[in-house]
């Protein structure tokens, strides 16, 4: 089931082309990732899918429908800059963004007692936004992004001002997410977390899509067919072409290239 | 709850319940009701010190004339007047000096004050309404017409002219016209600074929100255009509790401190000091012209006044806070909003300059138009207020002050919708322009 369809947008900012003619399509309870180098129009595009901006042409489709304003309500947005009220207190600043999204007061509450909990952050209710630290403040920001439990969750560039640990909880939440059933579809120049989440990709240069699809797809049809081996001992070439090959500590790293026609397995014999 | 609702309370709760705001909102009221206290009571501390005025009169015939009383004492000297100015160090000796060389019913000039310091404007006029009533009845003695001083004595008359307006039933009701034309500078006063302190915090809202980029947070949620409206009326609420809080405070402090002082303030100077502090002479030429303005104020219509202020406070607000909005979304930090916010106070000044002068021709072209244009409208309006302004004209202003804050919303709601994502760019007014049409 298709979540979300981004047919031929075209946006044109004062002399500056942002996106041209972009269409890309989000497989429902899936996680999307959008890559590109800074410019490339990731930015123009996740807030075009947020209603925040308007394209000049081409349609967004939410379920098959075209989408309205009054749809913001099933996404979850985390923007790459991030802010929050700093003279608010977390607890109230959360609440008040979760209502915003259409929780009732109530929900909203239990909700970010479960998430205060499992982040073990209950401490934080009452302090002010100016009160916590960088990585601190973004992990509220995270909860309050996901609170309402949106269909589709739009993250960009996630990972950026979280150190490893904290990148790894996010990681992990994101994988949690999607086994509820969400849709996430997250913009990122860290090629390892693509690959450690991502079922299908984009990648965005200069205002056009230049690589699109899933990612085994890709890595296959661009597979040079190139493998590093270990082993006790040297090999042989019998159904390959040795690169490279060098001994380290008693066991050999050898670089082969296996002919196309092979199978993986016939390597092994 | 709608979203807008959730904004408007948002906005008006954080500022609520600010430490400043709570302290501005019972410390005005105290402090404007302790001054007006503290300046009556002073007032009628009278001066104990008496002072010590030399009179060096050549031609003899004053002696019983300058009568010393509570305040100056006169003593008689005969001596150079060189030889009295050494003698005087520091005014420790005597405060003035009066030097009368000749008959003053031939020669009025030939009075002098002397004194080291500026001789004061009560011993100048005592001194005068002495020597004058004295040489007005040598003048009239001189025309030896019987009993001539008790004619012009007769025919002196002090005219009190009651105010009185013509109720719509025939009523009749006597109005104060000293109060009413302070209440109507001050309203004009209060509107200026609220919607000077409440635009000003519009705008800031705005800014912050743009540089600790909650913006693009909150417009994935509401559209920006009930973000603004919302930011709008959440502070026009805040202006209006704090409004009200002041008056409720200021009637219960000064009902509590007049009960407590006792007789010491009574209405009567209350009045006195609204004619003194609304003239801008000194009380003694006070001239027939102003005299004559205050009568013309008869009776004020207090209900049609507060109305009126509510509705012009919020429909000026509302247009200048609109702008306000748009300007800060127009920029990134708030050094930059300095640029943009100056053309946008200068009409509010302008107003105050004209509220004043209104006040003096209240009916005047200057008066008619600025009560018309709905930048200055709301605050000159309120002056005018008090003078009975014909009902088509009120209607007429309004209508203009609220297709104008109509029209200006609208166009904000463009430039803000544009603005708040903007970063980097250094906005002029041509750039601004380009915005209205996207």
């Amino acid at each position: 089931m298709i979540l979300l369809e981004v047919e031929k947008v075209v946006k044109q900012f004062a002399g500056h082309l942002a996106l041209d003619s972009v269409s890309l399509t989000v497989p429902e309870n899936t996680i999307y990732g959008l890559l590109g180098p800074n410019g490339a129009g990731k930015t123009t595009l996740i807030r075009i899918i947020n209603c925040i901006t308007a394209p000049d042409s081409g349609e967004v489709r939410l379920h098959g429908k075209r989408m309205t304003p009054a749809d913001v309500q099933q996404i979850g947005y985390l923007p790459e800059e991030r802010g929050l009220y700093k003279k608010m207190k977390v607890g109230e600043q959360a609440l008040y963004l979760a209502q915003l999204k259409g929780m009732t007061r109530n929900d909203a509450l239990k909700a970010l007692k479960y998430w205060f909990e499992k982040f073990e952050i209950q401490a934080w209710w009452d302090k002010k936004v100016e009160e916590l630290s960088k990585g601190m403040a973004q992990k509220v920001q995270f909860i309050t992004t996901i609170l309402h439990e949106p269909k589709l969750l739009i993250f960009d560039e996630p990972f950026s001002g979280f150190d490893p640990v904290n990148t790894d909880i996010i990681k992990r939440e994101i994988l949690d997410l999607r086994a509820k059933g969400a849709t996430i579809i997250f913009s990122t120049h860290n090629m390892e977390t693509v690959e450690d989440l991502c079922e299908n990709i984009s990648l965005v240069n200069q205002a056009k899509i230049v690589l699109q699809g899933n990612v085994a797809d890709i890595r296959a049809s661009h597979a040079t067919n190139t493998f590093v081996v270990g082993s006790k001992t040297s090999l042989n070439e019998n159904n390959f072409e040795m690169i490279s090959q060098k001994a380290q500590n008693g066991v050999f790293e050898s670089i082969i290239k296996k002919q196309v026609t092979e199978s993986n397995n016939s390597l092994l014999s | 709850m709608s979203k807008i609702s959730l904004i408007i309370k948002r906005e008006y709760t954080t500022r609520v319940m600010k430490k400043s705001f709570i302290l501005l909102t019972f410390l005005i009221p105290i402090l404007f009701v302790g001054m007006l206290f503290l300046i009556v009571w002073l007032g009628g501390i009278k001066d104990d010190k008496i002072k010590t005025i030399v009179v060096i009169d050549k031609t003899h015939l004053y002696t019983k004339v300058l009568k010393s009383n509570e305040n100056y004492s006169f003593q008689f000297v005969d001596a150079p007047v060189e030889k009295i100015k050494s003698q005087n160090t520091n005014n420790e000796q005597f405060t003035a000096l009066l030097y009368i060389t000749d008959n003053l019913v031939d020669n009025p000039k030939a009075a002098t004050l002397y004194s080291e310091k500026q001789v004061n404007l009560e011993l100048k006029s005592y001194v005068s309404s002495l020597l004058n009533k004295y040489i007005e009845e040598q003048k009239l003695a001189t025309y030896n017409i019987p009993n001539l001083k008790e004619m012009v004595e007769k025919s002196r008359t002090d005219i009190d002219m009651k105010t009185i307006k013509w109720g719509e039933n025939g009523k009749e009701k006597e109005g104060s016209a000293e109060l009413a034309l302070i209440i109507g500078m001050m309203s004009a006063f209060i509107i200026y600074m609220f919607i000077v302190i409440y635009g000003a915090q519009v705008m800031n809202g705005v800014v912050q929100e743009k540089t600790n980029r909650i913006v693009e947070v909150i417009i994935s949620s509401v559209k920006p255009f009930e973000l603004m409206m919302g930011k709008i009326i959440g502070i026009a609420m805040v202006g209006l509790t704090q409004f009200l809080m002041w008056v409720i405070l200021t009637v219960v402090i000064s009902t509590v401190a007049g009960a407590i002082f006792g007789g010491n303030v009574d209405v009567n100077s209350l009045h006195q000091m609204g004619q003194m502090g609304m003239q801008t002479v000194p009380t003694n030429a006070m001239s027939p012209e102003i005299q004559g303005l205050f009568t013309a104020l008869n009776g004020v219509n207090y209900l049609q006044i507060i109305v009126l202020f509510i509705v012009y406070f919020l429909g000026g607000y509302l247009l200048y806070a609109s702008l306000f909005a748009a300007v800060g979304s127009a920029v990134d930090n708030e050094t930059d909003t300095q640029q943009f916010s100056l053309p946008l106070m200068l009409p509010i000044i302008f107003a105050i300059y004209a509220a004043i002068y209104s006040a003096q021709n209240p009916d005047g072209p200057l008066a008619f138009w600025c009560s018309m244009i709905p930048f200055t409208s709301p605050i000159v309006m309120m002056v005018r207020l008090p003078f009975d302004v014909p009902v088509w004209q009120i209607i007429l202003s309004l209508t203009i002050l609220v297709m104008s804050f109509v029209g200006t919303t609208w166009m904000a709601g463009k430039i803000y919708r544009t603005g708040i994502l903007m970063y980097g760019k250094k906005v002029t007014w041509k750039e601004l322009f380009k915005w209205l049409r996207y």
